[in-house]
């Protein structure tokens, strides 16, 4: 019987089998920052143990920088990120401060660096790991142990999850991006669907989406709870990588190339669950309540509770509906937002700045608008293009690389009661500030929004 | 990692599903860079409001958290285990987690039980009924019993020996040095290093 990708993928990094125990697996690389990796770094200390492989891990500070100039104001932040540059010295990983041209989100640099390849394990202590799988890797998000062990020993015990395929059949239609695409998957499987597996995305439309569109996907399994999700190399990750700094050269390229290719499902290989979701019928979405799963058509309206079958998502709904300060009924194109934020690793790539950009030019925005890209090099990248213009000129605020409003560990925050339209990937009580209210978008719907103050696709405009 | 083998104890019961690890541990908590002091943050932002389940004096020294479905699910943060463990808490049972969550778990010695949904409502009301109640977790035997209640749950071997045992997975681990240096010999020369 043929195999699916990520058993693949996973049988290739197998450093030891027994039975009745998990698999001892090999992991690639090893991406860390500031907030999951100090008691990691004291726990290798106390029992006197090394870095293993520090040639295979990179460092950046993220979560905590603030995204205007300067220092960090923060003392409990500055110590966090000042423990991080003394453990990367101590234990020579490299690092990228803040500041330093390729500092940026985590999931943003390894990619841009060409680190991210096909094939790969990659891990870190940060959920959003899946990212990588973009490029046909195993990557996972891990919990401060697990970094502790990986550091020790490059490898991880881990049961191989179960496959689930997400066979997206047809196209997206015009207007309708790769954020609307995967928040559509997690409302139709819920924020459970995916436990225990794998899941990779496949069909016409997912081949068709650009690199950057596929991370946006790959980057939200977790909030369908699945372990990891990925998507087969192809022409468009191979053209991707090309001439990346870490990227193979020379004969090695040919050789990664012709390895790659075989980084596919087999036609005969079963998975453990297979779902369809048809790309033709998608239209702009966004959330309305506190869990990503909690989601819908921005041109319907927020739903009353009663819709729910189940007693537990009705009971949800009905206290997601007062967080949110929504009235059942409401079209969702009614209501109003205080703040919109471009960024994260979810939609801080250059595409999704150019794809707010191209709403913005022209128009002013009447909300407090945060422009944030993914990384320093991403806004390189953009102000060379002149995107930050184009902001300033709408009245958007363009910051520095950053976390920043995708969670409340940094200056960038929600007051209570306060209302974002954001392209971040989760919308939890308190996520971007306590009593923070978030409503998750697209970069293109997020544009729209901050120039009528109310949730707006760009075709309303 | 301590050692779990049989836990008796009170519990509270947690009529919320999806409870995220954001809400476990809110992110302000995670600048800290010390193992301890999670418990003051355990559910900080619900801990709030007065009629919030762990405000009431009759839940005091609970031990175990009987919850809706999807404990644990979102961010990888292990601090939201060691917040429950540092306020008192053994034991975890509900009828789904979140997959890292429910990893991070087992790593401290926290135990994630998987019981059914009707299960998880009967061990609920019966904490609500009265807070006295006791619940026995038994992990030699994977059974959880309170009253005339006797519920099995799964949980592998090789993680149950562990907990079992409170082995430390680094040093477990290392004992296959040589296979990790022999499958290091054979990698691809095109992988990419970071320097
Ligand atoms: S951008 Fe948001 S989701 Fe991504 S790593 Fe930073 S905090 Fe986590």
């Amino acid at each position: 019987m043929g195999r699916t990708l990520a058993e693949k993928v996973w049988e290739q990094h197998v450093v030891r089998r027994a039975e009745g125990e998990p698999d001892l697996l090999y992991i690639d690389l090893h991406l860390i920052h500031e907030v999951t990796s100090p008691q990691a770094f004291d726990g290798l200390r106390m029992a006197g143990r090394t870095v293993r492989r520090p040639e295979l891990t990179i460092a950046t500070e993220d979560h905590n920088v603030p995204t205007v100039l300067g220092p960090i104001s923060d003392p409990v932040s500055r110590t966090q990120v000042e423990t991080l540059r003394k453990n990367a010295a101590e234990f020579g990983i490299r690092l990228h401060p803040m500041g330093d041209a390729g500092q940026g989100v985590v999931h943003i640099i390894g990619p841009q660096f060409g680190l991210t390849q096909p094939g790969m394990t990659i891990v870190c202590g940060d959920s959003h790991t899946s990212t990588h799988g973009a490029f046909g890797a195993i990557a996972f998000g891990i919990g401060t142990s697990e970094v502790e062990h990986v550091l020790a020993t490059q490898t991880l015990p881990a049961y191989r999850p179960k496959t689930m395929a997400i066979e997206v059949k047809g196209e997206l239609p015009v207007g309708v991006t790769a954020k609307d695409l995967i928040l559509a998957i997690i409302a139709k499987i819920g924020t459970g669907g995916g436990q225990g597996h794998i899941v990779e995305y496949r069909g016409e439309a997912v081949r068709k989406l650009s690199m950057e569109g596929r991370m946006t996907v790959c980057n939200m399994s977790i909030e369908a709870g699945a372990r990891a999700g990925l998507i087969a190399p192809d022409e468009t990750t191979f053209e991707y990588l090309r001439g990346r700094p870490h990227a193979p050269s020379g004969e090695d390229w040919d050789r990664a190339v012709d390895y790659w290719k075989t980084l596919r499902t087999d036609d005969d290989a079963v998975f453990d669950k297979v779902v369809e979701i048809d790309a033709a019928t998608l239209t702009p979405f966004v959330t309305w309540g506190t869990n990503p799963g909690q989601g819908a058509p921005l041109g319907s309206a927020v739903p009353s509770p009663e819709q729910f079958a189940d007693p537990v998502e009705r009971s949800a709904a009905e206290r997601a509906l007062e967080y949110m300060g929504l009235t059942a009924g409401t079209p969702l194109r009614d209501i109003q937002v205080d703040t919109v934020f471009v960024g994260s690793c979810t939609n801080g790539r250059i595409e999704d700045l150019r794809a707010a950009a191209e709403i913005l030019r022209g128009r002013k925005v009447v909300t407090r608008t945060l422009i944030v890209p993914g990384s320093m090099g991403v806004k390189k990248a953009a102000e060379e293009e002149g995107l930050h213009e184009v902001f300033k000129a709408a009245g958007a605020e363009w910051r520095e690389a950053g976390c920043s409003m995708c969670l409340g560990m940094n200056p960038d925050t929600l007051k209570p009661g306060e209302r974002s339209a954001s392209t971040s990937n989760r919308n939890f009580e308190g996520r971007q500030g306590k009593g923070g209210r978030t409503h998750l978008v697209s970069p293109q719907v997020a544009a729209a929004t901050a120039v009528t103050g109310r949730l707006t696709a760009p075709a309303d405009l | 990692m301590d050692a779990f083998t049989t836990h008796t104890g009170r519990a509270v019961p947690l009529r919320r599903s999806n409870v995220d690890t954001d809400q476990i541990i809110p992110a302000v908590w995670l600048k800290q860079v010390s193992r301890t002091g999670f418990e003051k943050g355990l559910f900080a932002a619900w801990r709030e409001d007065p009629s919030f389940v762990l405000n009431d004096p009759a839940y005091e020294g609970a031990s175990i958290l009987v919850s809706g479905p999807d404990f644990g699910t979102g961010s990888s943060r292990e601090h939201a285990v060691w917040a429950l463990q540092q306020y008192g808490f053994r034991v975890v049972i509900a009828s789904r987690f979140g997959d890292i969550f429910r990893n991070n778990s087992t790593k401290m010695g926290l135990l994630p039980v998987v019981l059914p949904e009707d299960v998880v409502k009967r061990l609920q009301d019966a904490a609500e009924a009265d807070p006295k109640t006791e619940i026995t977790v038994d992990l030699v035997e994977r059974q959880v019993r309170s009253g005339d209640l006797v519920a099995s749950f799964e949980i592998d071997d090789y993680t149950r020996w562990r907990l079992l045992e409170g082995l430390d997975d680094i040093g477990l681990t290392l004992r296959h040095a040589d296979a990790i240096e022999e499958y290091e010999n054979g990698r691809q020369p095109w992988l990419p290093t970071t320097v």
